[in-house]
């Protein structure tokens, strides 16, 4: 960030484009029209073009594509989450629980790939509900260690008791249609829960979930159940990434361990803080730039685990609003020195 | 009977192991309110430090244990000025920040593939001692030891030293010892310095026990975790009470249940304290507002 001249400040104003297509957009032409929905609408169009550059990708960037859906669904939730002041440092439990439901009900109720996906991640949004319930009292830094706890519990209980297939995993997981159907699935959950979790944010509902990241005890003496809706709350939010772990458990045909792996709870963590936190969209790009360069930094093994981490520090100390949140500043705003 | 006393000779030894772990996070947590979640990762890189040293260099065993204990000291100046003073009350910026600078420790050590059996401490005192009927070795007791002394110590540097006074100040009443012309990044420095300094002590002392292995740094800050849960952070007293209970508690279940049923104890031990008693068993009601 520059510093302004001696005798000058900064100051920054909408652009003109903006307040027309905002404030007075019934009589904006198609260009302003544009300038609102365009960003919105090329991201929508690339997401649901990829699958189709197939021939000219190769299988491995696909596949790529589908692992970076899956890390865009997590660190929307993440950021859902944040926006109700519950922070997590344990995303992967409900990428593992969303993985492993789908998994169970897939070869124990012998059902078909999507109703499995389908049933096993709400399954375990609501299992990851229940089981944060308890201490849901908690706020800020407690519940934080809470949901660091809780993955790093899990895969010991799979690893000593030897449940739910032990350290092997449960193998055997039936594949989900072709690779663009699972694309485009998540594709799709994607969409809605960019565009759904955004809007419900910024509804009267969002209102309350906002207010209880920012004060509490005022929601409370408001007379709202604050517990309740912190429920709701992590029973909405955790449930894109528990889809993102059914469908990746279809993908790999094996869900195991790893899918408590830290790797899944610091991904969405860096993302959302890196390209914006507070927002969908800023999450979802993150993820969308930080999936490509793990792929790319595949060969260095945890080392990768050790450069989203440093990124993280550094987009916190450096970027604290986030890139997407500075980009969109830049699209909407100008800036220039006026004398002070 | 044999049975009975060994387990509460062990659950001592174990209560030991978790207080020294969770001490360095607990101190500082208590003192300037930083969560210093790269803890774990301090621990064990004073682990290496202090091997790398005594294997390699082939220092004494005690100078690389103080070498161990100083690194870790700088580490924790560090890991204030770069990483929490940017964030510096943003608390849950905080969290993020410290949790990445200690996973990106402790990844950085897998990676550089120090995960094998040459990687260990040797034991403070060499030797074993029978009590009664039971042998134990002398360096289990020297650990207990060592966590009664260096409780003892903290409890005195609180009370008795001018730094010490002002850290309890600060965590007390900010804005009253900030008027005092108590300096806020100095005294935060300390309190972190110190938490890593403690976790390095304890690094020292408890490594010894096993392998130096990555697991242990995320099992220390789930033991800080559920310590400072149960014990609340105002108290050192809270923090030994929790500590004894859950070091019998997971003996006993590790001997009745079977060794996997111990890791589970601090779950449950952290939901029902919640449940029950949200300010931990000895906190008290300011602690209760912050947390629920």
């Amino acid at each position: 960030m520059r510093t302004a001249p001696a005798g000058y400040r900064r100051e920054r104003l909408d652009r003109g484009i903006k307040v027309r297509s905002e404030d007075v957009f019934v009589l904006a032409g198609w260009g302003e029209l544009l300038y609102r929905a365009g960003p919105r609408l090329a991201a929508t169009v690339l997401l649901l073009v990829f699958p189709l550059l197939r021939p000219w990708t190769g299988e491995y960037w696909q596949t790529v594509f589908l692992v970076a859906l899956a890390m865009m669904l997590a660190a929307v939730s993440w950021a859902f989450l944040e926006n109700v002041g519950l922070v997590s440092l344990g995303h992967s439990l409900f990428f593992g629980a969303g993985g492993y439901l789908t998994a169970l009900v897939a070869l124990e109720l012998r059902a078909p790939a999507l109703v499995a996906v389908l049933v096993g991640s709400l399954a375990g949004s609501l299992t990851c509900a229940l089981l944060l319930a308890p201490v849901l009292r908690l706020r800020g830094v407690y519940f934080s260690l809470v949901t660091f706890a809780l993955p790093l519990l899990f895969s010991r209980i799979i690893e000593a008791t030897k449940i739910l297939g032990g350290t092997e995993g449960i193998v055997g997981v039936p594949g989900l249609g072709s690779l663009a159907a699972r694309q485009y699935l998540l594709v799709a959950a994607l969409l809605a829960a960019v565009f759904g979790l955004q809007r419900l944010l910024d509804s009267d509902y969002g209102l309350v979930l906002h207010a209880i990241r920012d004060n509490d005890v005022g929601v409370r003496a408001s007379g709202i159940a604050v517990g309740r809706w912190k429920l709701a709350a992590i029973a909405v939010g955790s449930l894109p990434t528990s889809l993102a772990g059914g469908v990746l458990a279809t993908h790999y045909h094996v869900v195991g361990m790893s899918a408590f792996a830290l790797d899944y709870s610091v991904l969405p963590l860096t993302a959302a803080v890196l390209g914006g936190p507070g927002t969908m969209a800023g999450a979802a790009v993150g993820a969308a730039l930080l999936v490509p360069v793990s792929e790319l930094l595949r060969a260095f093994g945890t080392l990768r685990v050790v450069a989203y981490c440093a990124l993280l520090v550094a987009a916190l100390v450096a970027v604290p609003e986030g890139l997407f949140s500075l980009a969109r500043r830049r699209y909407y705003q100008f800036e220039r020195w006026v004398p002070v | 009977m044999s049975e009975v006393l060994s387990v509460l000779l062990y659950g001592l030894v174990q209560a030991a192991v978790l207080l020294l772990v969770a001490l360095g996070f607990s101190v500082t947590f208590g003192l300037s309110g930083i969560p210093n979640f790269a803890h774990g990762g301090v621990y064990i890189l004073s682990g290496f430090v202090c091997w790398y040293l005594l294997r390699k260099l082939g220092w004494p065993h005690l100078l690389a244990a103080a070498g161990g204990v100083a690194v870790a000291a700088v580490v924790g100046v560090l890991l204030y000025w770069l990483v929490i003073r940017p964030v510096r009350r943003l608390v849950l910026a905080e969290v993020i920040a410290t949790f990445a600078a200690g996973v990106a420790m402790l990844e950085l050590f897998r990676w550089m593939g120090l995960v094998t059996y040459e990687f260990n401490l040797p034991p403070v005192v060499a030797g074993s001692v029978t009590l009664g009927e039971l042998a134990v070795d002398a360096h289990r007791l020297a650990v207990v030891a060592a966590a009664a002394g260096l409780g003892l110590l903290l409890w005195w540097f609180g009370r008795a030293t001018r730094t010490g006074l002002a850290l309890r100040a600060m965590a007390q009443e900010e804005y009253t010892a900030l008027s005092l012309g108590i300096r806020e990044d100095f005294m935060a420095t300390v309190s972190v310095a110190l938490g890593s300094a403690l976790a390095a002590v304890a690094a020292v002392l408890v490594l010894p026990l096993g392998l130096i292995s990555i697991n242990l740094g995320y099992d220390a800050m789930l033991v800080a975790l559920a310590l400072t849960v149960v014990g609340g952070t105002e108290r050192t007293a809270g923090l030994v009470l929790a500590a004894l209970l859950l070091g019998v508690a997971t003996v006993a279940a590790s001997v009745v249940l079977g060794p996997h049923w111990s890791e589970v104890i601090y779950l449950a031990a952290i939901v029902a304290v919640l449940a029950v008693r949200p300010s931990g068993i000895l906190g008290r009601l300011k602690e209760l507002e912050e947390r629920v």
